[in-house]
Parts: C-alpha cells; sequence; structure tokens
C-alpha cells in the first residue's frame, strides 16, 4: 500500500502483487491494443457514449476522440508495468505525474474487473468472495473477486498518499 | 452612446439564435466501481474545483444517480466528457 515520502508516493511490493498488477497492466493494454469490439461491455464502460439517445452524434464524436483515449489509457497503464520491478519484490516510488497516471490505470482495471465480475451499487466485496469461496475457492471468480478488492485498497492508499490539490 | 449599427436584413437570423444559444452540460452517472475518494479527486482535478465543491458534486452522483459537472458551450461538454472518459467517470453531454 502507498504511503507518502517527501513529494512521492512509496509503496513496497511482495512478489506476488508485482505479478498480479503487471497482469492487470497487461490485460488492460492487451484489451485495447487487440481486435476493439464495442459489443463488449467492457469496452463500453471505458468509452461510454457521449449521447446516449443520439447514436449517430455518438459515433461522429468516437471518430475524433477515441484514438487519443486510446493511446491515453495505454499509456497510463504503461506507467505501471514502467515503475514496477521486473520481477521479485521491489520498492516503486511516483511523482506526482506518475502517481496520476497509477490512479488513472488501477482505475481502468477495476472498472474492466467490476464489469466483467458483474459489480453492482449494492455488492457486497466480503459477501461475493465468501460464496465464491464456498462454491469453489480455487475458482477464477475467487482469484478475480481479490484482485478487485486489492486494486481497490490499493487505489485508495494512493489517492491518501497524494499532496492535497489545494496545498499545491 | 451610440449602439452598433444592425442591418435589417440580420434581424430575423438574430431571433433564431436563442434555440441554437442553450446551454450544453455534462452529466456524470453514478457508477458502482469508481471509488467516492476518486471521484472527489477527479473533479477538484479536472474542474480545479475546491474539497468540499467536488465532495458535494460526488455525493450528488451517488444519491441521485448522476449530477451536471458542467455547463457551457458543447464544444467545450464535449472536451470535459472526453477527459472524463481518461479518468474512467460515465459522463454523457446534453442540452441543458
Amino acid at each position: 500500500m502507498f504511503r507518502r515520502n517527501g513529494s512521492q508516493c512509496v509503496a513496497m511490493f511482495a512478489v506476488d502483487e508485482v505479478r498480479v498488477l503487471r497482469k492487470v497492466a497487461g490485460e488492460v493494454v492487451g484489451l485495447l491494443m487487440d481486435g476493439f469490439d464495442h459489443t463488449d461491455p467492457v469496452v463500453g464502460r471505458l468509452f461510454p457514449d457521449i449521447y446516449p439517445d443520439r447514436p449517430e452524434d455518438s459515433a461522429e464524436f468516437r471518430l475524433y476522440t477515441e484514438g487519443d483515449l486510446k493511446t491515453g489509457k495505454i499509456d497510463q497503464a504503461g506507467a505501471i508495468l514502467a515503475a514496477l520491478p521486473d520481477d521479485g519484490p521491489g520498492e516503486v516510488r511516483l511523482d506526482g505525474e506518475e502517481a496520476e497516471a497509477w490512479l488513472r490505470a488501477i482505475n481502468d482495471a477495476r472498472l474492466a474487473m467490476g464489469t466483467r465480475l458483474d459489480i453492482q451499487g449494492d455488492t457486497d466485496l466480503n459477501d461475493e468472495l465468501d460464496e465464491a469461496v464456498v462454491h469453489d475457492p480455487a475458482s477464477s471468480r475467487v482469484f478475480q473477486l481479490s484482485v478487485y478488492a486489492y486494486l481497490g485498497y490499493l487505489q485508495e492508499s494512493l489517492l491518501n498518499a497524494l499532496p492535497e490539490i489545494d496545498e499545491r | 452612446m451610440a449602439l452598433p449599427q444592425v442591418a435589417p436584413v440580420e434581424t430575423p437570423q438574430i431571433e433564431e439564435v436563442p434555440a441554437d444559444d442553450r446551454p450544453w452540460v455534462t452529466i456524470v452517472w453514478d457508477d458502482p466501481v469508481n471509488l467516492m475518494s476518486y471521484v472527489t479527486w477527479v473533479f477538484q482535478k479536472l474542474f480545479g474545483y475546491s474539497h468540499d465543491k467536488a465532495e458535494q458534486l460526488m455525493m450528488d452522483v451517488h444519491n441521485k444517480g448522476k449530477a451536471v459537472v458542467s455547463t457551457g458551450a458543447r464544444e467545450r461538454m464535449e472536451m470535459d466528457a472526453s477527459q472524463l472518459h481518461g479518468y474512467g467517470l460515465w459522463a454523457t453531454v446534453d442540452r441543458a
């Protein structure tokens, strides 16, 4: 989890955390680089229609903006990969700009996972996790829910470690 | 003071303007994934709102399902919505 150290946000990651973060950031990049399927709910959530009731206007706007938006999202996921140790445990130190890229990238990963896991407003993550463990402790859903919860804690810790915007 | 002279022929056009002049709004919708603290931070970062104002807006989104986060010309609202999408917020544009 992140904490503030001077002007930087610092975290010590165990080897499993490094692997998980590399995996989720890599998956976001993969989703954005591969064939881009707008009927995929995850793509729909990351790139929402700007005019929900006017598909033609939305499509036209998309034409001009989607490329940049996609590049931005690939870059911010890349910021996670760039700052992590290659393999094994290690410390990550982020300046303000890097911390912002991490926050955005963690959020994209959470949106993608949350959509796949069908997280709803009234979903209690602990209940979901208990239920999934009872059903099959070795299931991919248990792993996905755990990673999703972990990313939420990590994002919250990074937000708390940021210098106050008002202070800048 | 003398008013700028307006050619009479332009008058009908001017009368048509108000309908097009209605401002546009950027709307942020509630979603089950984004952290409340993150949404507040995005509003501060992107719009330069104070922490209190950003938090109030976030609570509006959370409690009412949506909130208007900016108002103005259509192109500017489109840019705001696009930037909000960059942060992963669910934003749309509409007439005020």
